[in-house]
Protein backbone atom coordinates (compact mmCIF):
# COMPACT_ATOMS: atom_id res chain seq x y z
CA UNK A 1 0.00 0.00 0.00
CA UNK A 2 1.26 3.34 -0.40
CA UNK A 3 -0.31 6.89 0.24
CA UNK A 4 -2.18 7.68 -3.11
CA UNK A 5 -2.33 4.53 -4.21
CA UNK A 6 -4.81 2.85 -6.34
CA UNK A 7 -5.06 4.58 -10.03
CA UNK A 8 -3.78 1.65 -12.31
CA UNK A 9 -0.27 -0.28 -12.92
CA UNK A 10 1.52 0.86 -15.90
CA UNK A 11 3.66 -0.52 -18.56
CA UNK A 12 5.06 -3.96 -18.11
CA UNK A 13 3.12 -4.84 -15.10
CA UNK A 14 -0.24 -3.80 -17.21
CA UNK A 15 0.58 -5.71 -19.70
CA UNK A 16 1.10 -8.65 -17.83
CA UNK A 17 -2.61 -8.56 -15.95
CA UNK A 18 -4.20 -7.89 -19.43
CA UNK A 19 -2.24 -10.94 -20.58
CA UNK A 20 -3.65 -13.22 -17.83
CA UNK A 21 -6.68 -11.78 -16.78
CA UNK A 22 -7.55 -9.84 -20.60
CA UNK A 23 -7.99 -6.41 -19.09
CA UNK A 24 -7.72 -4.57 -15.32
CA UNK A 25 -11.04 -3.95 -15.32
CA UNK A 26 -11.44 -7.94 -15.48
CA UNK A 27 -8.34 -8.28 -12.68
CA UNK A 28 -10.20 -5.73 -10.34
CA UNK A 29 -13.46 -7.48 -10.55
CA UNK A 30 -11.70 -11.42 -9.84
CA UNK A 31 -9.90 -9.47 -7.30
CA UNK A 32 -12.94 -7.85 -5.59
CA UNK A 33 -15.13 -11.02 -5.93
CA UNK A 34 -11.98 -13.47 -4.37
CA UNK A 35 -12.16 -11.25 -1.20
CA UNK A 36 -16.21 -11.28 -1.00
CA UNK A 37 -16.28 -14.90 -0.78
CA UNK A 38 -13.39 -15.48 2.01
CA UNK A 39 -14.50 -16.57 5.25
CA UNK A 40 -12.78 -16.11 8.25
CA UNK A 41 -9.22 -14.64 8.73
CA UNK A 42 -7.21 -14.22 6.00
CA UNK A 43 -5.53 -13.09 2.90
CA UNK A 44 -6.26 -12.59 -0.71
CA UNK A 45 -2.85 -12.72 -3.09
CA UNK A 46 -2.06 -11.04 -6.65
CA UNK A 47 0.98 -14.01 -7.31
CA UNK A 48 3.14 -14.74 -9.98
CA UNK A 49 3.15 -18.32 -10.66
CA UNK A 50 7.06 -19.26 -11.41
CA UNK A 51 6.35 -22.58 -13.59
CA UNK A 52 3.38 -21.84 -15.32
CA UNK A 53 4.78 -17.75 -15.69
CA UNK A 54 1.73 -16.00 -14.96
CA UNK A 55 0.07 -13.97 -12.61
CA UNK A 56 -2.92 -15.57 -10.58
CA UNK A 57 -5.23 -14.81 -7.41
CA UNK A 58 -5.04 -16.70 -4.34
CA UNK A 59 -6.55 -16.86 -1.44
CA UNK A 60 -4.97 -18.03 1.63
CA UNK A 61 -6.47 -18.30 5.98
CA UNK A 62 -5.21 -16.76 9.05
CA UNK A 63 -1.32 -16.47 8.67
CA UNK A 64 -0.26 -18.54 5.49
CA UNK A 65 1.99 -16.88 3.02
CA UNK A 66 1.76 -17.83 -0.62
CA UNK A 67 5.84 -18.19 -0.18
CA UNK A 68 5.59 -21.37 2.05
CA UNK A 69 3.97 -22.96 -0.57
CA UNK A 70 7.45 -24.27 -2.12
CA UNK A 71 6.85 -27.14 -4.76
CA UNK A 72 7.09 -27.42 -8.21
CA UNK A 73 3.27 -26.27 -8.76
CA UNK A 74 2.87 -23.92 -6.39
CA UNK A 75 5.83 -21.47 -6.83
CA UNK A 76 4.27 -18.03 -5.82
CA UNK A 77 6.01 -14.71 -5.74
CA UNK A 78 3.75 -12.18 -3.86
CA UNK A 79 2.93 -9.41 -6.01
CA UNK A 80 -0.18 -7.62 -4.18
CA UNK A 81 -1.89 -8.56 -0.73
CA UNK A 82 -4.55 -7.57 0.89
CA UNK A 83 -5.57 -8.64 4.98
CA UNK A 84 -8.85 -9.52 5.74
CA UNK A 85 -8.49 -10.04 8.96
CA UNK A 86 -11.05 -7.92 10.48
CA UNK A 87 -8.70 -5.77 12.94
CA UNK A 88 -7.45 -4.55 9.40
CA UNK A 89 -10.31 -2.83 8.60
CA UNK A 90 -13.24 -2.62 11.56
CA UNK A 91 -12.56 0.54 12.89
CA UNK A 92 -12.89 2.01 9.37
CA UNK A 93 -15.33 0.29 7.80
CA UNK A 94 -17.01 -2.45 10.28
CA UNK A 95 -18.00 -5.69 8.69
CA UNK A 96 -18.47 -3.99 5.29
CA UNK A 97 -15.51 -5.96 3.44
CA UNK A 98 -17.22 -4.38 0.35
CA UNK A 99 -16.31 -1.22 0.80
CA UNK A 100 -12.72 -1.86 2.48
CA UNK A 101 -11.31 -3.94 -0.60
CA UNK A 102 -12.96 -0.79 -2.86
CA UNK A 103 -10.83 1.53 -0.56
CA UNK A 104 -8.03 -0.59 -1.25
CA UNK A 105 -8.30 -0.81 -4.94
CA UNK A 106 -8.99 3.25 -5.38
CA UNK A 107 -7.15 4.68 -2.70
CA UNK A 108 -4.83 2.39 -1.19
CA UNK A 109 -2.44 -0.12 -3.70
CA UNK A 110 0.92 0.34 -4.56
CA UNK A 111 1.27 -0.17 -8.09
CA UNK A 112 4.74 1.05 -7.68
CA UNK A 113 5.63 -1.75 -4.97
CA UNK A 114 3.93 -3.96 -7.26
CA UNK A 115 6.17 -3.35 -10.07
CA UNK A 116 9.24 -3.52 -8.02
CA UNK A 117 7.98 -7.22 -6.99
CA UNK A 118 7.48 -8.20 -10.67
CA UNK A 119 10.76 -7.00 -11.39
CA UNK A 120 12.84 -9.06 -8.71
CA UNK A 121 10.47 -12.08 -9.66
CA UNK A 122 11.74 -11.54 -13.30
CA UNK A 123 15.29 -13.14 -11.85
CA UNK A 124 13.92 -16.63 -11.15
CA UNK A 125 10.98 -15.94 -14.25
CA UNK A 126 11.29 -15.39 -17.72
CA UNK A 127 8.14 -13.82 -18.15
CA UNK A 128 9.15 -12.68 -21.98
CA UNK A 129 8.35 -15.29 -24.99
CA UNK A 130 11.03 -17.52 -25.97
CA UNK A 131 13.11 -16.07 -29.11
CA UNK A 132 13.10 -19.81 -31.00
CA UNK A 133 12.93 -18.96 -34.60
CA UNK A 134 10.70 -21.49 -36.43
CA UNK A 135 11.75 -23.77 -38.54
CA UNK B 1 -43.33 -43.52 -27.03
CA UNK B 2 -41.50 -41.32 -25.24
CA UNK B 3 -38.55 -41.94 -23.04
CA UNK B 4 -37.50 -40.38 -19.78
CA UNK B 5 -34.92 -38.60 -19.82
CA UNK B 6 -32.15 -39.35 -17.03
CA UNK B 7 -31.92 -36.66 -14.64
CA UNK B 8 -35.98 -35.63 -15.03
CA UNK B 9 -37.66 -34.17 -11.92
CA UNK B 10 -39.74 -36.78 -11.64
CA UNK B 11 -41.15 -34.47 -8.73
CA UNK B 12 -42.38 -31.92 -11.26
CA UNK B 13 -45.46 -31.95 -10.25
CA UNK B 14 -44.50 -31.03 -6.12
CA UNK B 15 -43.96 -27.26 -5.32
CA UNK B 16 -42.14 -27.57 -2.02
CA UNK B 17 -41.02 -24.23 -0.65
CA UNK B 18 -37.65 -23.78 1.24
CA UNK B 19 -38.17 -22.95 4.62
CA UNK B 20 -36.06 -19.84 5.24
CA UNK B 21 -35.01 -18.82 8.42
CA UNK B 22 -35.03 -14.89 10.17
CA UNK B 23 -32.81 -13.14 12.71
CA UNK B 24 -33.85 -13.90 16.47
CA UNK B 25 -34.86 -11.13 18.38
CA UNK B 26 -32.20 -10.14 21.07
CA UNK B 27 -33.53 -10.90 24.54
CA UNK B 28 -32.46 -7.66 25.95
CA UNK B 29 -31.70 -3.99 24.66
CA UNK B 30 -28.26 -3.45 22.96
CA UNK B 31 -27.18 -1.47 25.48
CA UNK B 32 -27.97 -3.91 27.89
CA UNK B 33 -24.67 -5.24 28.63
CA UNK B 34 -22.76 -2.19 28.80
CA UNK B 35 -20.16 -1.65 30.20
CA UNK B 36 -18.75 -5.77 29.21
CA UNK B 37 -19.76 -5.54 25.73
CA UNK B 38 -20.64 -2.07 24.05
CA UNK B 39 -24.01 -0.82 22.73
CA UNK B 40 -22.37 -0.28 19.59
CA UNK B 41 -20.65 -3.67 18.98
CA UNK B 42 -23.85 -5.31 19.72
CA UNK B 43 -26.51 -3.45 17.56
CA UNK B 44 -23.51 -4.23 14.69
CA UNK B 45 -22.91 -7.90 15.79
CA UNK B 46 -26.92 -8.76 15.86
CA UNK B 47 -27.93 -6.25 12.78
CA UNK B 48 -25.19 -6.99 10.25
CA UNK B 49 -23.35 -10.37 11.57
CA UNK B 50 -25.89 -12.16 12.47
CA UNK B 51 -28.07 -10.68 9.72
CA UNK B 52 -25.72 -11.20 7.56
CA UNK B 53 -25.75 -15.23 8.22
CA UNK B 54 -29.30 -15.55 8.18
CA UNK B 55 -29.35 -13.92 4.52
CA UNK B 56 -26.55 -16.26 2.77
CA UNK B 57 -27.98 -19.42 4.72
CA UNK B 58 -31.24 -18.67 3.07
CA UNK B 59 -29.76 -17.37 -0.27
CA UNK B 60 -28.01 -21.41 -0.18
CA UNK B 61 -30.81 -22.83 0.58
CA UNK B 62 -32.67 -21.91 -2.07
CA UNK B 63 -29.46 -22.43 -4.34
CA UNK B 64 -29.42 -26.08 -3.09
CA UNK B 65 -33.26 -26.54 -3.42
CA UNK B 66 -32.63 -25.54 -6.54
CA UNK B 67 -29.22 -28.44 -7.78
CA UNK B 68 -31.29 -31.00 -6.18
CA UNK B 69 -34.29 -30.60 -8.36
CA UNK B 70 -31.64 -30.27 -10.83
CA UNK B 71 -29.92 -33.22 -10.12
CA UNK B 72 -26.84 -31.31 -10.08
CA UNK B 73 -24.51 -33.20 -7.68
CA UNK B 74 -21.48 -30.88 -8.64
CA UNK B 75 -23.36 -27.92 -7.47
CA UNK B 76 -25.51 -29.27 -4.67
CA UNK B 77 -21.14 -30.34 -3.20
CA UNK B 78 -20.38 -26.97 -4.15
CA UNK B 79 -22.47 -25.39 -1.33
CA UNK B 80 -21.45 -27.33 1.40
CA UNK B 81 -18.83 -24.92 2.66
CA UNK B 82 -20.97 -21.58 2.26
CA UNK B 83 -23.86 -23.57 3.90
CA UNK B 84 -21.61 -24.96 7.11
CA UNK B 85 -20.30 -21.02 7.22
CA UNK B 86 -23.80 -18.89 7.31
CA UNK B 87 -25.89 -21.77 8.39
CA UNK B 88 -23.19 -22.29 11.88
CA UNK B 89 -23.19 -18.47 11.88
CA UNK B 90 -26.58 -18.84 12.32
CA UNK B 91 -26.81 -21.62 15.04
CA UNK B 92 -23.83 -20.28 17.04
CA UNK B 93 -24.55 -16.53 17.04
CA UNK B 94 -28.62 -17.82 18.35
CA UNK B 95 -26.88 -19.65 20.94
CA UNK B 96 -24.62 -16.59 22.12
CA UNK B 97 -27.60 -14.12 22.82
CA UNK B 98 -29.00 -16.63 25.17
CA UNK B 99 -26.00 -17.44 26.84
CA UNK B 100 -25.44 -12.96 27.69
CA UNK B 101 -27.66 -11.88 30.05
CA UNK B 102 -27.34 -8.20 30.99
CA UNK B 103 -26.32 -7.54 35.28
CA UNK B 104 -29.93 -7.22 36.71
CA UNK B 105 -31.07 -10.25 34.56
CA UNK B 106 -28.53 -13.08 36.14
CA UNK B 107 -25.78 -11.99 33.97
CA UNK B 108 -22.51 -12.56 35.65
CA UNK B 109 -24.12 -14.81 38.71
CA UNK B 110 -22.29 -17.78 38.99
CA UNK B 111 -23.53 -21.49 38.17
CA UNK B 112 -25.67 -23.39 41.18
CA UNK B 113 -27.08 -26.76 41.26
CA UNK B 114 -25.51 -30.02 39.44
CA UNK B 115 -23.97 -28.00 37.03
CA UNK B 116 -21.81 -26.13 39.68
CA UNK B 117 -21.24 -29.54 41.21
CA UNK B 118 -20.30 -31.37 38.10
CA UNK B 119 -17.98 -28.21 37.23
CA UNK B 120 -16.24 -28.49 40.92
CA UNK B 121 -16.14 -31.82 40.68
CA UNK B 122 -14.25 -32.05 36.66
CA UNK B 123 -12.25 -28.83 36.80
CA UNK B 124 -11.84 -28.19 41.29
CA UNK B 125 -13.62 -24.52 40.71
CA UNK B 126 -15.30 -21.96 38.85
CA UNK B 127 -12.15 -19.79 38.54
CA UNK B 128 -9.82 -22.69 36.99
CA UNK B 129 -12.83 -23.23 34.49
CA UNK B 130 -12.75 -19.34 33.18
CA UNK B 131 -8.86 -19.56 33.29
CA UNK B 132 -9.26 -22.47 30.94
CA UNK B 133 -11.92 -20.92 28.58
CA UNK B 134 -9.99 -17.98 28.70
CA UNK B 135 -6.47 -19.25 27.55
CA UNK B 136 -7.82 -21.61 24.62
CA UNK B 137 -9.81 -18.38 23.34
CA UNK B 138 -6.52 -15.84 24.03
CA UNK B 139 -4.82 -18.59 22.04
CA UNK B 140 -6.81 -19.43 19.44
CA UNK B 141 -5.52 -18.55 15.82
CA UNK B 142 -7.35 -16.52 13.30
CA UNK B 143 -11.47 -16.58 13.77
CA UNK B 144 -13.45 -18.21 15.63
CA UNK B 145 -15.22 -19.77 19.07
CA UNK B 146 -14.43 -20.93 22.16
CA UNK B 147 -16.92 -23.57 24.13
CA UNK B 148 -18.08 -25.53 27.61
CA UNK B 149 -19.57 -27.95 26.25
CA UNK B 150 -21.23 -31.11 27.39
CA UNK B 151 -20.64 -34.70 26.11
CA UNK B 152 -24.11 -36.14 26.93
CA UNK B 153 -23.15 -39.45 26.05
CA UNK B 154 -20.75 -39.67 28.87
CA UNK B 155 -21.87 -37.02 30.89
CA UNK B 156 -19.00 -34.90 30.94
CA UNK B 157 -17.81 -31.43 30.54
CA UNK B 158 -15.15 -30.59 28.17
CA UNK B 159 -13.69 -26.82 26.78
CA UNK B 160 -13.43 -26.87 23.36
CA UNK B 161 -12.84 -24.18 20.14
CA UNK B 162 -14.19 -24.24 16.62
CA UNK B 163 -12.89 -22.54 14.34
CA UNK B 164 -14.66 -19.56 11.93
CA UNK B 165 -18.44 -20.49 12.60
CA UNK B 166 -18.16 -23.91 12.64
CA UNK B 167 -20.81 -25.45 15.30
CA UNK B 168 -19.69 -27.53 18.16
CA UNK B 169 -21.15 -30.68 16.53
CA UNK B 170 -18.46 -30.54 14.36
CA UNK B 171 -16.01 -32.01 17.09
CA UNK B 172 -18.26 -34.31 18.39
CA UNK B 173 -22.02 -35.04 17.13
CA UNK B 174 -22.53 -36.05 21.17
CA UNK B 175 -21.28 -32.12 22.14
CA UNK B 176 -24.24 -30.20 23.22
CA UNK B 177 -22.89 -26.32 23.89
CA UNK B 178 -23.39 -24.49 27.16
CA UNK B 179 -21.63 -21.73 26.84
CA UNK B 180 -19.93 -20.11 23.45
CA UNK B 181 -17.84 -17.42 23.33
CA UNK B 182 -17.39 -15.67 19.93
CA UNK B 183 -13.57 -14.98 19.70
CA UNK B 184 -13.85 -13.27 16.39
CA UNK B 185 -12.43 -10.06 16.02
CA UNK B 186 -16.16 -8.33 15.05
CA UNK B 187 -16.99 -9.55 18.46
CA UNK B 188 -14.63 -7.19 20.56
CA UNK B 189 -12.98 -4.77 18.60
CA UNK B 190 -14.27 -1.63 18.50
CA UNK B 191 -13.91 -1.64 22.46
CA UNK B 192 -11.57 -3.63 22.94
CA UNK B 193 -9.21 -3.18 19.67
CA UNK B 194 -6.56 -5.77 20.09
CA UNK B 195 -6.55 -6.78 23.60
CA UNK B 196 -8.56 -9.74 23.76
CA UNK B 197 -7.69 -11.00 27.11
CA UNK B 198 -9.07 -7.97 28.34
CA UNK B 199 -12.51 -8.92 26.50
CA UNK B 200 -12.79 -12.36 27.91
CA UNK B 201 -11.74 -11.04 31.16
CA UNK B 202 -14.98 -8.84 31.24
CA UNK B 203 -17.77 -11.09 29.30
CA UNK B 204 -17.79 -13.11 32.59
CA UNK B 205 -19.61 -10.48 34.53
CA UNK B 206 -22.58 -10.60 31.59
CA UNK B 207 -22.38 -14.66 31.58
CA UNK B 208 -25.69 -16.12 31.67
CA UNK B 209 -25.26 -19.08 33.69
CA UNK B 210 -28.78 -19.76 34.27
CA UNK B 211 -28.95 -20.73 30.51
CA UNK B 212 -26.18 -23.11 30.71
CA UNK B 213 -27.82 -24.60 33.60
CA UNK B 214 -31.00 -24.77 32.23
CA UNK B 215 -28.88 -26.86 29.17
CA UNK B 216 -27.08 -29.11 31.17
CA UNK B 217 -30.12 -30.14 33.50
CA UNK B 218 -32.05 -30.96 30.70
CA UNK B 219 -29.69 -33.03 29.14
CA UNK B 220 -28.28 -34.59 32.28
CA UNK B 221 -31.99 -36.17 33.53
Amino acid sequence: MQPGGGDMPTLGLLQQIEKDFGSYTNFKEKFIEAVLTSFGSGWVWLVLKREKKCLAIVKTTNAVNPLIWNDIVRNFSPIISLDLWEHAYYLDHKNDRGAYVKTFMDHLVSWDAATARIARAQAFVNLGEPKIPVA
Amino acid sequence: MSKISRGANFNSGNSRSVQTLSLPDLPYDYGALEPAISGEIMRLHHQKHHQAYVTNYNKALEQLDSAISKADASAVVKLQSTIKFNGGGHINHSIFWKNLAPVNEGGGDPPKGSLSNAIEKQFGSLEVLVQKINSEGAALQGSGWVWLALDKEFKRLLVETTANQDPIVTKGSALVPLLGVDVWEHAYYLQYKNVKPDYLKNIWKVMNWNYATQVYEKECI
